[in-house]
């Protein structure tokens, strides 16, 4: 009984996505949530099942027979099958028993990796697209992807449905995308692949092992595009790499109570050599071909990290990437650390003129940087930015880092 | 917003080539300095340089091979900005290395078509 309430969970999390993407590619994916239906129900009967009878001798074996039967069973019972399943069969109607449902690992595989540029489909915004991933790719539930967002069910539900109803009226086919189509399709994946690691790496939630879940997963499911010939491009291998260095700091970057520990203050003895090495090798094979994506320059700028000796390569080597990811795409973080970067290769003088041209005056961040860098230069400057960004802080976790530098400055002028 | 083109011009044949090394200080400062305006999200395009090699073509078919080199104030390049007016433009020309070695940015107003 025990195993078995041990087992389930596990199960969900492994066997609910496959069955839904192959069941899925079987009703179409307008039919998304009777392959859902259908995969809960098995999961459901399982833990009545197993919690009388025991485990079977092979779970998983189990999980498929009864979700292809259910499947049957609802072809049989209804319409669906003369508009879905007729066609393709070469007779009639007594052929359902032939019928096979594919649930071999090469079927499975290609149903997820079709599922996922279904999802990543650009009829809908890539936070619904998040939230769909973490649903019908990672098998999470509605209250944990709730919990990743930092939001209720009911808004989960919500985002979740619209966007069901969005793809089934643009009509979404789980299908590769054509040849033609595949690399712009495959960007818009590795967008949503990259935001769903961010979602789980930077999230201020205190979950922290569901915060690392999300972030396993993000690669996992890149994973899936390395393994097929079609999707293993260089930008994939880069993506991956990136994840891998982040990834190396999971045990180091936060504390027992869920708090961040900022990257000058982490243990680098806890930093995963393993995942640094995969790290690498990665962005070695990234490193072909003649297009450069943001994910080859963020790579690179997470593998200077991995340094952690403060050098004047490592920081020159970092500004430069920086200098080039903000001419590829803009964003205000990566201005912000570009010039963070600027402030150690070039000098804190230099690097507050340019912080002052940014015009990020809303962001808490900007604040926090520039009370950094006029720290020491000039204190009454300091305090005013930090005092600012404490203002515009949102979280606890930033709030306390900032009070943390504005009672440093405080000791610093008392000495 | 609108947008400027700056024009580098520079008298090529007078800038003396320097050691790889100084070479590579050379293109660090225009990094950072492009850098640094694609950091304000004003940069549109950071354009290209221009090669020594062209031909210029004249009414009635004249075609005379440039010895642009020789010209003083050659155009060596072109980046696109985005700024509010000609003297946000202007001023962000100034940060330009190029007048380190006595060339000079042109500044013009983009007018769409």
């Amino acid at each position: 009984m025990e195993q078995t309430e041990e087992l389930i969970p596990h199960l969900f999390r492994t066997e609910y996505r496959k069955l839904t993407a192959v069941l899925t590619k079987i009703f179409g994916l307008e039919h998304i949530e009777i392959a859902e239906d259908i995969s809960s129900d098995t999961f459901l009967m399982a833990s009545e099942t197993w919690g009388i009878k025991g485990l079977p001798e092979n779970p998983v074996a189990w999980l498929y027979t009864v979700a292809k039967n259910k499947a049957k069973d609802y072809l049989k019972r209804n319409t669906l099958f003369d508009q879905k399943i007729t066609p393709h069969l070469q007779n009639n109607s007594s052929e359902i028993q032939e019928f096979e449902i594919d649930l071999s690992e090469q079927n499975i595989t290609d149903c997820q990796l079709q599922m996922m540029f279904a999802v990543c489909h650009p009829s809908i915004s890539s936070e619904a697209q998040i939230s769909l991933s973490l649903r019908v790719l990672c098998g999470f539930g509605i209250d944990e992807i709730a919990n990743a967002f930092l939001t209720n069910k009911e808004v989960i539900n919500k985002r979740l449905f619209r966007a069901k109803e969005k793809l089934r009226l643009e009509q979404v086919k789980i299908e590769f995308p054509s040849q033609g189509a595949i690399e712009g399709r495959l960007e818009m994946v590795l967008r949503t692949l990259y935001l769903l690691f961010n979602e789980g790496y930077y999230s201020a939630g205190k979950d922290v092992t569901l915060r690392k879940e999300v972030c396993l997963e993000a690669m996992r499911l890149t994973n899936l595009l390395l393994e097929n010939k079609t999707t293993n491009k260089p930008a994939v291998n880069a993506l991956i790499s990136l994840m891998c260095f982040h990834a190396s700091r999971f045990e180091a970057r936060v504390d027992v109570k869920g708090e961040t520990i900022l990257y000058q203050n982490q243990n680098e003895n806890l930093w995963n050599e393993e995942l640094i090495t995969q790290g690498e090798c990665f962005l070695n094979q990234a490193s072909v071909g003649d297009k450069l994506s943001k994910y080859h320059l963020e790579a690179g700028i997470a593998y200077w990290h991995t340094l952690k000796r403060d050098t004047a390569e490592k920081w020159e080597s970092i500004l430069q990437l920086y200098n080039k990811l903000l001419q590829l795409e803009y964003s205000p973080i990566a201005a912000l650390n570009r010039t963070y970067a600027l402030s150690k290769a070039n000098g804190k003088n230099e690097a507050i003129i340019e912080a002052e041209k940014l015009n990020l005056k809303d962001n808490h961040l900007y604040h926090a940087l520039l009370g950094n860098l006029y720290t020491g230069i000039d204190n009454v400057k300091a305090q005013f930015h930090f005092q600012n960004a404490l203002k515009l802080a949102k979280s606890k976790a930033d709030k306390t880092i900032i009070s943390k530098n504005i009672s440093d400055l405080g000791s610093a002028k008392n000495q | 917003m609108k947008e400027f083109l700056f024009v580098f011009r520079n008298d090529y044949q007078a800038v003396p080539k320097g050691s790889p090394e100084e070479m590579q200080a050379e293109t660090k400062k225009w990094m950072d300095w492009i850098g640094g305006i694609a950091a304000q999200n004003k940069l549109v395009d950071r354009g290209n340089r221009l090669g020594s090699e062209g031909n210029t073509v004249k009414p009635g078919n004249v075609v005379t091979d440039g010895p642009f080199m020789e010209i003083k104030e050659a155009i060596g390049g072109y980046t696109l900005v985005r700024a509010e007016s000609l003297e946000e433009a202007t001023e962000m020309a100034k940060g330009c290395p190029i007048f380190q070695n006595g060339g000079s940015v042109e500044v013009r107003v983009i007018n769409p078509m």
